[in-house]
């Protein structure tokens, strides 16, 4: 887009510079106006976009077929079976936790969400354009969540999972009768607790120290200017997605590590 | 804007042949404006032309960069307008009913003319809108385009989010094959587990909920992913998702002008 589109002589104003590169470039366009006729120059960037795509998509199209397998059966259920690529994020998730949680509860947090996110984040910083510096931690959280708890996750769903929703390597041998030791244990068993009720007063403890940590850093830090614009509500809702998601998090990380099954187990009812 | 100047009387020559196409009265019926490269045509090159008006005549100059926007959400809707022309194509061949279904499909990938291409199309552009979307969110996160005023615009982002995610995920039973019954066997499966409302959830058998009285059997029209189950999906995913999208999509580009167009540094 270096040339001028337009001759001087017709009356427009330049729009567009003819320096390319560098300092100059920059100072040229310095000095042009903040906005631009539409037409042509954000109809023309749309048209290319839009042709290079449908391009792509021809191709693809003819080259690749949109899968095709068996008549449905219902008595004969595939291992593994999974759901469309856009939902193995969520199915990943219950590999951890009940489905109430993996398919309910989270995705209807994850919505709920994405949807409070202009009302809680106050910060009137960055708004328009790209910066890390002037908004660290939605950033920060935005991205660990998007990268890191949803594609990865999709990643892992596609790619790596086989047979009874087991674990795979690349190119390793989807094994339909790999053996898994089922050894996992509830937390409150590993701490000890070896009756029903004492195991389940042991889970609703931790659920419940963990979530304290709500209020609790609260009232550490509710003198902070941060805190104080945030103001309670906002803070709450903030705090409760964000100790939820973190601790989907610290969950994993104890089915790693300590082959957690479950924190709290209130039987029939409900286990996390 | 200040109106341009009168250019100097044109200098005479003789009319091309696309000369006297452009100015004859059934052209100019049609495209009430000229086509001259001036400032005046190039606004009404948008005011005046029913699609292209969705756009303000004059844009920010960092907002036509494709680094701002990475055009995710129009190509997100450009993919959406692909979908529907090669859906209603398909809708031509394709009936709901378990018998049918998976050899209509079949019909249409080997037997009708370009049919394979309809529906290798209306399936890519299916999962690109997937990615777009995401790609998209993720744009106007970073460019903390949500911020006032674009607050209640990010609100009906994350709705049209949602029923594209539907709109796939009831497509993806359709063609009445293992992946899709067993895709939304997994999927649906979910509802089931339904604090209150589903008859494995929480507090659900507790309040009365069975297999067949219960949020999932409200989804799958019956106890498994069956022939009432098709049907309603398809219902979902060729009507009624697709009207409450487009209607949300004209109210979300409607906001983009509305919140003073597309977000930039003040
Ligand atoms: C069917 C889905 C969608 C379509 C067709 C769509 C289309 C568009 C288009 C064409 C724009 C103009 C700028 C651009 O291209 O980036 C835009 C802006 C915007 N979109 Fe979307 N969008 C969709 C979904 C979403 C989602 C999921 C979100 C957020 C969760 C969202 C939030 C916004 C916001 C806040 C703006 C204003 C951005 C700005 O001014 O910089 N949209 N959308």
């Amino acid at each position: 887009m270096a040339e001028t589109l337009a001759p001087i002589d017709s009356g427009l104003q330049a729009e567009e510079v003819k320096v390319t590169a560098g300092k100059k470039r920059a100072a040229a366009l310095e000095s042009l106006p903040d906005k631009v006729h539409t037409w042509p120059y954000l109809v023309r960037a749309e048209f290319i976009a839009g042709c290079v795509l449908i391009l792509f998509l021809m191709i693809w199209s003819v080259t690749i077929d949109a899968p095709m397998e068996e008549p449905a059966n219902p008595t004969k259920t595939p291992n593994p079976s999974k759901a469309p690529w856009y939902f193995l994020g969520l199915q990943e998730m219950l590999v951890y936790f009940d489905p109430w949680f993996a398919g309910v509860v989270a995705p209807s947090l994850i919505i709920v969400g994405l949807m409070v996110i202009p009302y809680v984040d106050i910060n009137p910083n960055g708004n328009g354009y790209y910066t890390w510096r002037e908004r660290k931690f939605a950033v920060g959280v935005f991205l660990f969540g998007f990268l890191v708890q949803w594609c990865s996750q999709i990643v892992i769903g596609v790619f790596l999972r086989g047979p009874g929703w087991n674990f795979f390597l690349p190119g390793q041998f989807w094994d339909p009768h790999k053996v898994v030791a089922m050894t996992n244990v509830d937390l409150p068993y590993l701490l000890g607790a070896r009756t029903e009720v004492s195991q389940m007063l042991v889970g609703m403890a931790l659920v419940a120290a963990y979530f304290s940590l709500i209020p609790l850093v609260w009232l550490l830090f509710k003198d902070r200017p941060v805190m104080k614009q945030l103001g309670a509500i906002r803070y709450g809702v903030v705090s409760f997605l964000f100790f939820t998601q973190m601790g989907i998090v610290v969950k994993m990380i104890l089915r790693w590590t300590l082959s957690v099954k479950y924190i709290m187990v209130i039987p029939n009812i409900v286990n996390i | 804007m200040a109106d341009s100047p009168t250019s100097p009387p044109p200098p005479e020559k003789k009319q091309s042949p696309l000369d006297r196409l452009l100015t004859s009265p059934v052209w100019r019926s049609i495209f009430r404006h000229g086509y001259e490269d001036t400032p005046r045509n190039r606004v009404l090159q948008v005011s005046a032309n029913v699609w292209l008006h969705l756009h303000p005549s004059k844009t920010r100059r960092h907002g036509i960069r494709y680094r701002h926007t990475w055009c995710a959400g129009g190509l997100t809707f450009l993919l959406y307008l692909v979908t529907v022309v090669t859906g209603v194509v398909l809708m031509f061949y394709y009936r709901p009913v378990q018998e049918y279904a998976y050899w209509d499909v079949k019909y249409l990938d080997f037997d009708v003319p370009f049919g394979f291409l309809m529906r290798n199309m209306h399936r890519w552009a299916a999962h690109g809108m997937v990615l777009f979307i995401w790609l998209h969110m993720f744009r106007v996160f970073m460019t903390g385009s949500y911020k006032p005023p674009r607050e209640f615009n990010w609100v009906v982002g994350v709705n049209l989010l949602v029923l594209t995610l539907l709109l796939s995920f009831t497509g993806y039973l359709l063609p009445w094959d293992q992946l899709a019954i067993w895709a939304v066997t997994v999927g649906t499966n979910m509802a089931r587990a339904t604090p209150l409302l589903g008859h494995q959830g929480p507090l659900g058998p507790q309040l009365g909920m069975t297999a067949r009285y219960d949020a999932r059997s409200f989804l799958t029209a019956g106890t498994l992913v069956g022939a009432p189950t098709l049907l309603r999906f398809y219902v979902l995913h060729c009507i009624f998702i697709p009207i409450i999208a487009s209607v949300l999509m004209i109210l979300h580009f409607w906001r983009i002008r509305k919140d003073g167009g597309i977000s930039g540094p003040l």
